[in-house]
């Protein structure tokens, strides 16, 4: 059986951070701001395994990196709802428009 | 396992002892004591500053992960200074009534990020330094949003939060592909593969956009204003001193030791990142009305001139970054100091309130105008020497034009900080602040503040002991 070549997966992941990075500026609502940016997080880990899956096999240093990052990712997801959630409360919105009191 | 190498992290224990002893205090310690919580927490991080003041010999533990070296004791002694301050600071906030019951909270979440700080600069690993970065970044967020029934701190949380998520994906994205293209994670091993590729030079630029974005350099830097506007006074200098510094300290050593072969390549994004920070913050804090944005502009630009430490690469210009970061704390910090006791006291941040403050606080004047002399950089005092360095080391490796650029911004800052200086000494003022006392904790701070301000330039065994541990490329 023929394996799916690296480049395959590069490609998603390359799509994936930009699709992110188009969210994270244009989206309207802040959760889904949020969402882009956990895109952006994800094709990185892809990133680190497929390095580690195909180029460097006998190491495991990517692997580990890319747990670290969904740990990390987590940690700062529960942290930003957190905040958003104080939003909600104040505001009884999340639309980034309404973000606006401090300008100049 | 080889549990000896613990003792190597000498700082990182000390500082967790104090944070676990300080969270059990806050959780058990009964009625009556919770009220010298403040004292305790000061004098505890005292003794962790004092005890960790020596360096040792330089070491690295666990295979490389962890790398001590000296100068790391100076700047987190420096650093260790710089918390103390804000800590006295944000005592006569944390006393008042909507605080109180979570100043705990504010002492465990500051020490927190002061920690992901320290393993940040220690790190010899993309994996740890990434760690660190989070450590440091995360629990900031959530001192941003402190003031919890106040609007403008959540938003300025959202936005901290956000910001600093995207910018740590993107550096994250150019960490893989070095990773992919060297096939470690090591410092050693990662400046050793780099070559120079197209595909390197893209996972850099990735990189160094991810720190520009922490460290506010323009045209990342626009999260930095409403961010130190909405944030609560004191979690404002904390941000724009420690960690703003260690930061640049870490990007320092990571370009010189693992970018050193593409030293041209990003000396020249350098240059471009300089003269824009410099002169686009410059212009635009003069337009600013409220102190604390007034501040934020400012800091983008002192960290413009930070960069020009950085952008030398040498062992002068780390000693000139160092000496930089130290004086700037001191400077940046009474000026905070100043305005975080105003608001606390009154509530009022803009810059047409201080008209005629000489008139009821001849005090403060004073100290805010010492701070504001020393950050624009007018002789006597120690931002006068801090500036002349950090140009000396960048007109060493001949960056004379950037050198020239960079003073005729000086000019133009000085504009802006005096008009503060005119507000509260010249500009008449029907009402202006009425007089109070502050508290004994603030005025420890601004003497503090001053001293460093007045002997920091003149004792110049302070810039010969840093640069005994400096190190170049």
């Amino acid at each position: 059986m023929e394996e799916i070549r690296m480049e395959y997966y590069l490609i998603i992941s390359t799509l994936m951070l930009f699709i992110g990075i188009y969210g994270f500026i244009t989206r309207r609502n802040l959760l889904a701001v949020l969402i882009s940016v956990e895109l952006m997080l994800n094709s990185v880990d892809i990133n680190f395994v497929v390095f580690n899956r195909y180029l460097f096999p006998d190491h495991l240093e990517g692997l580990f990196f890319s747990l670290f990052a969904i740990g990390v990712s987590a940690a700062e997801t529960a942290v930003a709802i957190a905040i958003i959630i104080n939003i909600y409360r104040n505001i009884r919105s999340i639309q980034t428009r309404e973000l606006n009191t401090m300008k100049h | 396992m080889d549990y000896s190498n613990f003792l190597y992290m000498r700082e990182e224990l000390s500082l967790v002892a104090v944070m676990v002893i300080l969270l059990l205090y806050d959780l058990f310690a009964p009625e009556r004591s919770q009220r010298r919580f403040q004292l305790v927490a000061c004098i505890l991080f005292g003794v962790h500053t004092v005890l960790n003041l020596f360096p040792h010999e330089e070491a690295t533990a666990f295979g490389g992960m962890y790398v001590y070296r000296p100068m790391l004791t100076v700047l987190k002694s420096i650093l260790n200074v710089g918390v103390l301050i804000v800590f006295l600071q944000a005592h006569a906030w944390l006393e008042s009534e909507k605080a109180v019951i979570r100043r705990g909270e504010f002492y465990f979440l500051t020490l927190s990020t002061l920690l992901g700080m320290y393993f940040m600069m220690s790190a010899g690993d993309f994996l740890l330094f990434f760690i660190g970065l989070e450590t440091a970044s995360i629990p900031m967020a959530a001192l941003v949003a402190f003031d919890k029934y106040k609007h403008k701190s959540a938003e300025a949380g959202a936005k901290y939060i956000l910001s600093a998520v995207f910018a740590s994906a993107l550096s994250l994205y150019g960490i893989s592909l070095l990773y992919g293209t060297t096939g470690s994670l090591y410092f050693d091993e990662v400046a050793a593969g780099i070559t120079g590729s197209p595909l390197q030079i893209m996972a850099f630029v990735f990189f160094i956009v991810g720190m520009c974005f922490k460290i506010s350099l323009v045209p990342f830097h626009l999260w930095t204003a409403d961010v130190y506007e909405g944030a609560p006074t004191n979690v404002t200098s904390y941000l724009s001193v420690i960690s703003k510094g260690s930061a640049v300290f870490v990007l320092m050593v990571i370009l010189m030791k693992v970018f050193g072969n593409i030293l041209t390549e990003w000396r020249g994004m350098l240059y471009g990142v300089i003269v824009l920070t410099i002169t686009v913050a410059n212009v635009f804090a003069i337009r600013q009305k409220n102190l604390k944005r007034f501040l934020a502009f400012s800091s983008i630009s002192q960290a413009g001139y930070l960069m020009l430490g950085v952008i030398s690469a040498n062992a002068l210009g780390m000693t000139s970054l160092v000496y930089y970061v130290l004086v700037y704390m001191v400077s940046n910090l009474g000026a905070f100091g100043v305005i975080s006791v105003i608001e606390q006291k009154t509530g009022k941040v803009t810059m047409d309130d201080y008209n005629g403050l000489y008139k009821t606080h001849p005090y403060l004047s004073l100290v805010m105008t010492l701070s504001l002399f020393s950050l624009a950089g007018i002789p006597p005092f120690a931002g006068f020497f801090s500036k002349f360095f950090i140009f000396a080391a960048a007109a060493s490796e001949g960056y004379y034009i950037l050198v020239l650029i960079a003073l005729l911004n000086t000019i133009i800052s000085l504009y802006y900080y005096l008009l503060v200086v005119k507000a509260m000494f010249i500009n008449p003022s029907e009402s202006p602040i009425a007089p109070f006392r502050s508290d004994n904790y603030t005025r420890v701070s601004l003497v503090a503040c001053c001293a460093g301000i007045v002997l920091l330039g003149i004792l110049s065994v302070v810039y010969q002991q840093i640069s005994l541990f400096s190190f170049g490329m």
